[in-house]
Order: structure tokens, then C-alpha cells, then sequence
């Protein structure tokens, strides 16, 4: 007898401003709502660890979707004419169109790299509706790597080169397998989709202005970056912690860019005492 | 470990054929130290060791000799596991015809990753 997963798929529409985005989602387990967000042009396989930890899914409901143009999610109707942009305003009103679409209850929100930026707005803009917000590999500001110019080179649409541009982002001590992994969903990234989630995490997401507004006591926040990350680095998530009174910065060792999916060992290590202390509050 | 560079690529037939596309030149400087290295479609063609005089070139890569030693460990440091945080942090630096490097950005990070362990891409997609 073969043994399922206990991870389930579903399909949802969501209207965004008028426009219908087809998108999937999975979930694994019951509990407080846990929503992750994946990270620029990947899809939400990254959290496939976390869906069969019974540590997590025994008190929490781990949700991932797919952004439009992402993973197994439609990009909308017309799509073949247009050139794909993430904007700042667009990802929070996706992210808040699935909260109410699945009628998800004081979540806990929580995403990787350009998923750790948003949720930095989402807790400045509705910290009310929030449990808590988890940045992972998160900061509140654009801090390029590289030159503006990359994105316009015409590789730059290629999973070839989306691998060769984030593969030192791992950690080295990362299993190979799980590494691989992690690169192999940017090798299966729609062409120009990377690219299109650089304007969100390069040029529309500096929320230096508001962060420190957060109220931390209502929405707490837990910034959880590894020490190999050299796109957000641990001095960025550190600086971001200290403009955001009582937020928190967690630095893991051993691990890098993609936590939850290059090393879900070590990241678990770390993860399970932030869930905690959010279930302390509930 | 430089010196290991041609027979580890040329012996690894999924790089080789990763870089098929590839044909150049291009310098990787260890502290006073300068190798050119040539590349006939993926294969290492030759590895010379300078000085060399107005000898052509498409990309240069440069650092320190202890920061090759810290970059070919087998589990690097924070910040020296790759070219581009070794850039990022002032360890090295990466110079010339940036097109070419970005065109085969994969190819030349594992061709010069390759001196830390005896097969790059085990474990891979290859």
C-alpha cells in the first residue's frame, strides 16, 4: 500500500481589480491558519516539508498558494500580450483576497524572500487581522546584489540563468537533494516570471517609512534570516528588527536563502519555537 | 587546486555538456597569481599561468589567495560560498564582459566551484 502525503491541492478564483487570477493552493494539517508565501518565481512546493511535520500540522493549518503566473496557478486572460510586474499593491491584494476567500480566521502569515518583504506591509496595514507575520529572509527594504541592467539582459528570462543567479544562495552544508530541489522549481518558472517579481523586490517595496509604525503588541513579528544569505542578509533582517519596536530577528546558522525547503531539518530547529510562542498567545 | 581545474571539468561529462555553448577566455587571478583559462565548448581547452601581455580576455574574476582557499573548503564561510556573495562583500572581484559570464552563469559558477569537491553536480539534474 503506498503511503499518501497528507498534502491536498485545490483550485480557487480570485477577483483582483476586476480581473479574475485562477489560483492553487494546498494545505496539510488543522488548527491556527499558517499561510506561506513563496519566494520570487518559485511556487509553494518550497513548503512541502512543513505540510508533513506533524510538529507543525498537528496545531496548525499550513497553507500555501501559487501567485498568478506562478507555479500551477493561471496567469489571467490576456496574459500573452502583457509584460508580467509584480507590484507592492498587487501582492497585498492577493494575499488579502485568499485570506477571505478561504475565510481564514486571525492567520499567522508567514514568507520567504520576497514573501518576507510583503508581510512586513501586511503588518503595517492589517496587523488587525493578523495572529502574527514571519519574514523569512525578510527585511523592509530593496538592498540590490546587483546591477539594475541584469534584468533587462536577455538571459535574464531563462531558468538556466534564475538557477546560476540564486544557486550560491544555499547554505553549502544544505543536503543536496534538498538544494536541488529548491533550484529545480526555478528552472520550471514561466519565462519573464523571476524577472517580473524583481520589480516587486528590487523597486516597489521599501516600507523603511512605515515599519516602525508596526504595533508588534497586535501583530507580532519574527524575522528569521540564515547566515549564508547574502540577498537579505542577516545585518539587513537585524536592521529591519530594530526599526520595528519588539520585533524579533532570528539568525540560523547553517542555512540560507531557503530555509524551508533547502534544509527543512535545520530550519524546523528554529521554526518550532517561534510557532510556540505564537500558540502561547492564542 | 587551480591546477586541478581542466582535468576535473573535462572528466565531468554533464558540465562539459552544460557549457557546450561556450567558447572563451577568461582570467581567475589568486592574489599575484594570474591563470587564463580557455574554453572550447564546455571543455577546458588550457589553464596558463601569466604574466601574461595585453592577452585577451571576456571576463576576470580576481581575489586574494586566502579567499580561493576559503572559497574552495568543502563548507565555505558565510559570505565566501559563491562569486556573487564574494563580490557582494568586497572578497573578490569580477571585471570585464559581464554578458559573457551572465550567458553561462551556471556553467562558470560549477566550473570554478569545481576544485572543492571531486564531481560538481552529483545529486543534480544532469
Amino acid at each position: 500500500m503506498i503511503e499518501l502525503e497528507p498534502i491536498v491541492g485545490r483550485y480557487l478564483t480570485l477577483s483582483i481589480a476586476g480581473r479574475d487570477h485562477r489560483i492553487y493552493f494546498e494545505e496539510a494539517g488543522q488548527g491556527t491558519p499558517l499561510v506561506c508565501l513563496h519566494t520570487a518565481g518559485a511556487h509553494s512546493s518550497q513548503f512541502r516539508h512543513l505540510m508533513c511535520d506533524p510538529a507543525v500540522t498537528d496545531r496548525f493549518r499550513v497553507v500555501a498558494f501559487d501567485l498568478p503566473w506562478h507555479g500551477k496557478s493561471t496567469p489571467p486572460l490576456g496574459w500573452q500580450d502583457e509584460e508580467y510586474l509584480l507590484t507592492s499593491d498587487f501582492y497585498v491584494a492577493v494575499v488579502i483576497a485568499f485570506l477571505d476567500a478561504l475565510e481564514l480566521d486571525k492567520p499567522v502569515v508567514m514568507g520567504c524572500s520576497m514573501g518576507g518583504r510583503v508581510v512586513i506591509r501586511l503588518a503595517i496595514e492589517h496587523s488587525q487581522r493578523m495572529q502574527a507575520v514571519i519574514g523569512l529572509e525578510g527585511s523592509d527594504r530593496p538592498a540590490p546584489w546587483y546591477d539594475n541592467s541584469w534584468t533587462n539582459h536577455p538571459d535574464f528570462v531563462n531558468g538556466d540563468f534564475c538557477v546560476g543567479l540564486v544557486s550560491g544562495l544555499c547554505a553549502p552544508q544544505s543536503p543536496d537533494e534538498f538544494r536541488w530541489e529548491t533550484l529545480w522549481h526555478y528552472y520550471q518558472g514561466g519565462t519573464g516570471v523571476f524577472k517580473g517579481d524583481m520589480h516587486f523586490f528590487r523597486t516597489d517595496s521599501d516600507y523603511t517609512a512605515n515599519s516602525a509604525g508596526i504595533d508588534t503588541a497586535l501583530c507580532p513579528v519574527y524575522l528569521m534570516t540564515g547566515e549564508y544569505d547574502y540577498s537579505c542578509t542577516p545585518e539587513a533582517t537585524i536592521r529591519t528588527a530594530d526599526r520595528i519596536p519588539g520585533a524579533e530577528a532570528i539568525i540560523m546558522k547553517e542555512v540560507g536563502h531557503f530555509p524551508m525547503s533547502e534544509n527543512p531539518a535545520a530550519f524546523r530547529v528554529y521554526l518550532l519555537p517561534v510557532l510556540d510562542s505564537i500558540q502561547a498567545r492564542i | 587546486m587551480i591546477e586541478q581545474l581542466a582535468s576535473k571539468v573535462n572528466a565531468n561529462p554533464g558540465l562539459v555538456r552544460r557549457g557546450r555553448c561556450l567558447s572563451t577566455e577568461f582570467l581567475i587571478e589568486i592574489g599575484e597569481r594570474t591563470f587564463h583559462v580557455t574554453v572550447d565548448q564546455g571543455r577546458i581547452a588550457g589553464v596558463e599561468e601569466g604574466p601574461f601581455i595585453m592577452r585577451a580576455w571576456s571576463f576576470a574574476i580576481r581575489a586574494p589567495e586566502t579567499v580561493w582557499e576559503k572559497f574552495w573548503q568543502p563548507h565555505p564561510d558565510p559570505g565566501f560560498q559563491d562569486i556573487f556573495a564574494m563580490n557582494r562583500f568586497g572578497h573578490c572581484r569580477v571585471e570585464g564582459d559581464i554578458n559573457v559570464l551572465l550567458s553561462h552563469l551556471r556553467y562558470v559558477k560549477d566550473v570554478l566551484a569545481t576544485p572543492r569537491r571531486p564531481r560538481i553536480g552529483d545529486n543534480s539534474d544532469d
